[in-house]
């Protein structure tokens, strides 16, 4: 292990994105993520990669999708307004495959809503933002190590399943600074796309072998020509109007992410062993839910935790495991009630599911929570 | 002391969000723990801009102030603003240039000739928040002296090194030099 | 499908070029009879035939619309972005791999509308790629709409009472931007096209060339323009040169399309300047250590 260093959540991102092999960067600045664009344009070209401030979100994230195509890790940062701009080519690079990481730090919205404050109300956007069934994946770190942890991971998930990665922050850890361990790079897990090495004549771009999870992927130049469109294509990568090569098109895709749920879904629980009162939280949330736990433990109330760590594909199975034991579930997040719908559907009857949430661009205290769970008691 | 919980309060421009940072570098320096935040305004420059550092020996969760152990304020505006809810144990730090309002308890202020020293002893107004940094240190020991100086060099520009430790030692040095003062007014109106 | 003949023996000859650089297995296009869009194809693929690019080092980036379909037809690296964004995403493969020669094949509505943004910053960066814009003047994919270079006064079918929107010069606002080279051809002027399509993409920077097609589905039909020969026929009828129409008044020049090479400066190109900046940090980085 590595000195531990001051650092802030926007940085970390960026020092993760190094480790785990991004060599180009294409953003356009926007509070709160500003930070991860300076950090990008100062430290790639050190690394030998490439930082390109385009003219507007769109434009940044197909570039970061080209650089992709090149065979190059590219990742883009936004918060709330350009996430909105860059719903179109998530969904591209869903549809063509092609991996990538997009950074959202959020902040309070709508439209411009409040630029330097906290919020968490684009969870929804992050699973359905761009048109069409579409598989994702979604990441939330609630501190600095795990900002860094996570954008080696959404780096790792997106070349080993072809398929843009949301790592989904918010104001309250991209803008915090704290002490951090760095870890010793070479000490990474770091992983690759499945590459063609050797290139073959006739050979299907999205054909799987057996054994594979999602077909190799060709970086152009290396002399397997063929091509990506955004249309539904079949396996030779050619637009079809076929319903049978749509329909398993789409099935393909989406299982390419279901069919690996312990691979992919992380979760995090704390005190849950003993636990009649669950607090679900995620991202910045999970630092006034940790002291509001530890305070009401100290009077007596049997209080734990679940956060996701991967909020897309939601981790339902652990959630259902511990909705059956607890008496309720308190829900706790900076928005009006997003994930809350999700973990109403999947507890269904088993314990009652209680809500608490802020949109005035400052944080829920500890002293909110607490007071919330002795409401209810 | 479990927990040190600082808010720093001042105008944009003044350096009080990099004087949290240096306070939680500093920390990080000691081995303790530590969560650094800030809110502002559109401004970059005017506009009242709040810091945050939070300094533990055990692990942070909640990363914002609850209790401040002390506030900072460097212009009147942010003093009388973030002096509205302030629980007593707190203290006040201030500019010396400052109007105390009037319902605050004198006890628990220190008002010390921060923008002055940087102004007239430095000759160099941007180093108010390094002197800020050292006055902080003195009043509470967060951190070893040392240990604050090295904090302090990580993050000036190059080139500024000697004005902003020439600046750190006024800041440790500023409480006691007013005690001094203090005392030595006292003895002569005896 | 067309008739191959001998290959060998016909260098030079479209059914050649089919053969060694487009896919004869998605062929036939999805173009109308009369279309301008397979001609300005053809010359992009002569062009590259006369340089004699790699098929395995060349990209072709397209957008959404009728002419962005040539991506698929071509034997190159290539790729069928989304409206208006082929610019963006090419931006992003020269950047990541500098070697590639990446050109741009896109209608006037994805280049000059949706896509106006990303034209002009390419342009402004003067960053390596080509772009070659097949500009029928009208949006033919959807049916007929009025575009960004829809004449004033001419129709569409959003159009119904006849445009009053101002038209576009699309080279004209590239170069005004900033791009290096910019070039105009049309359909009909086949050798002159496909010669400056070559020198564009032999040119160190950002290149346009702003092609002429012609579309007698649906701009032609609502305009009266005739046939597919008689538009090509008013293209061949009203063009003139760069030289000729700086000799001419403004009122000589209204309806006539100006073909030729419009406007080159040499200028430094992004790709190579940003190559630079990382070999002079890793100087300073071994001159440290």
């Amino acid at each position: 292990m590595g000195k531990t260093v001051l650092m802030q959540g926007n940085e970390a991102c960026v020092e993760g994105a190094l480790a785990a092999g991004m060599r180009l960067y294409a953003g356009y600045p926007i509070t709160p993520s500003t930070e991860i664009a300076e950090l990008s344009a100062l430290r790639l070209p050190q690394e030998g990669g490439k930082f390109i401030q385009m003219e507007d979100e769109i434009a940044s994230i197909a570039c970061a999708i080209g650089a992709s195509v090149a065979g190059v890790k590219s990742m883009t940062a936004t918060s709330g307004p350009g996430f909105s701009l860059k719903q179109e080519n998530i969904g591209y690079a869903c549809l063509a495959e092609i991996p990538l990481v997009i950074v959202d730090v959020q902040r309070t919205g709508p439209s411009t809503g409040m630029p330097t404050s906290p919020a968490q109300g684009d969870v929804m956007m992050a699973r359905w933002g761009t048109h069409g069934d579409h598989p994702i994946i979604v990441l939330c770190p609630s501190s600095v190590k795990e900002t860094y942890d996570l954008t080696v991971r959404s780096f790792n998930l997106s070349e080993k399943y072809r398929t843009p990665v949301i790592l989904l922050m918010d104001e309250i850890i991209g803008h915090l600074r704290e002490g951090m361990e760095l870890p010793d790079p070479e000490e990474l897990e770091i992983i690759d796309r499945p590459t063609v090495r050797f290139p073959e004549p006739k050979r299907l771009p999205y054909h799987m072998k057996k054994g594979q999870t999602v077909p190799a992927m060709a970086p152009f130049g290396c002399g397997q020509r063929y091509n990506i469109t955004g249309l539904i294509h079949d396996e030779t990568g050619f637009p079809t109007n076929s319903h049978e090569e749509a329909e398993k098109l789409m099935y393909r895709l989406m299982h390419k992410i279901s069919d690996n749920y312990d691979d992919i879904v992380r979760s995090e629980e704390r005190n849950t062993e003993d636990a009649d009162t669950l607090i679900v939280c995620y991202g910045g949330t999970m630092r006034a839910a940790t002291e509001a736990m530890e305070r009401a433990r100290e009077k007596g109330m049997k209080v734990g935790i679940f956060r996701p760590i991967t909020i897309w594909p939601f981790p339902e199975r652990e959630l259902k495991k511990l909705s059956g034991k607890v008496k309720k579930i308190l829900v706790a997040e900076h928005n009006y009630g997003q994930i809350v719908l999700e973990v109403e559907r999947i507890v269904k009857n088993d314990c009652k599911v209680d809500f608490i949430g802020k949109v005035n661009g400052t944080v829920i205290t500890p002293d909110e929570l607490v007071k919330k769970l002795e409401e209810a008691e | 002391m479990s927990k040190t919980e600082l808010r720093l309060t001042g105008s944009g421009g003044q350096g009080v969000i990099l004087a949290t940072v240096i306070l939680a570098e500093a920390a990080v320096l000691a081995g303790k723990y530590t969560a650094q935040s800030q809110s502002y305004g559109p401004e970059a420059r005017g506009g009242s801009c709040k810091a945050e550092v939070l300094i533990s020996e055990e692990p942070i969760a909640f990363t914002k102030v609850q209790n401040p152990t002390l506030l900072m304020a460097l212009t009147q505006k942010s003093l009388e603003q973030y002096t509205k809810k302030l629980p007593d144990s707190c203290r006040i730090l201030m500019d010396d240039s400052l109007v105390l309002p009037e319902n605050i308890d004198r006890s628990r202020v220190t008002a010390l000739p921060i923008l002055r020293t940087a102004k007239e002893e430095i000759k160099k107004a941007m180093t108010a928040n390094i002197i800020a940094v050292g006055a902080i240190n003195s009043i509470l020991h967060l951190v070893p002296d040392d240990v604050l100086r090295s904090a302090v060099m990580m993050h000036v520009p190059k080139g500024t090194e000697a004005l902003n430790a020439k600046a750190l030692e006024c800041g440790l040095n500023l409480l006691e030099r007013q005690q001094e003062t203090k005392e030595g007014a006292e003895r002569e109106d005896s | 499908m067309v008739n191959t003949g001998d290959v060998s023996s016909n260098p030079g000859k479209t059914s050649t070029l089919i053969y060694k650089y487009m896919r004869p297995e998605h062929l036939p296009h999805i173009w109308c009879p009369g279309c301008g869009n397979g001609i300005i194809m053809r010359d992009v693929v002569q062009a590259i035939e006369n340089l004699g690019l790699s098929r395995n080092k060349t990209v072709i980036v397209s957008g959404i619309g009728c002419s962005s379909r040539a991506a698929g037809y071509l034997d190159f690296n290539t790729i069928h972005t989304t409206h208006g964004r082929a610019i963006a995403f090419a931006t992003g493969i020269k950047l990541a791999n500098p070697e590639l020669e990446v050109i741009v094949l896109a209608g006037d509505g994805d280049i000059s509308a949706i896509g106006g943004n990303h034209l002009i910053h390419a342009a402004r960066r003067n960053i390596g790629i080509t772009v070659v814009v097949f500009n029928n003047e009208i949006y033919g994919m959807t049916g007929g709409q009025y575009s960004p270079t829809t004449p004033r006064g001419d129709y569409g079918t959003t159009a119904p009472y006849g445009n009053f929107d101002r038209s576009f010069d699309i080279a004209g606002l590239a170069y005004g931007a900033g791009a290096s080279y910019a070039a105009r051809g049309s359909a009909y002027h086949v050798q002159q096209t496909i010669s400056l399509i070559q020198e564009g993409i032999r040119h160190q920077g950002f290149s346009i060339i702003d092609v002429a097609s012609v579309c007698p589905t649906y701009y032609g039909r609502k305009n009266k323009k005739g046939s597919a020969v008689d538009m090509m026929r008013w293209q061949k009828e009203n063009s003139v040169t760069q030289e000729q129409a700086n000799r001419m008044t403004p009122e000589e020049l209204r309806g006539k399309l100006i073909i030729g090479l419009l406007h080159q400066v040499q200028y430094p190109e992004y790709t190579y300047e940003y190559e630079k900046l990382i070999n002079r940090l890793a100087k300073e980085r071994e001159d440290n250590e």
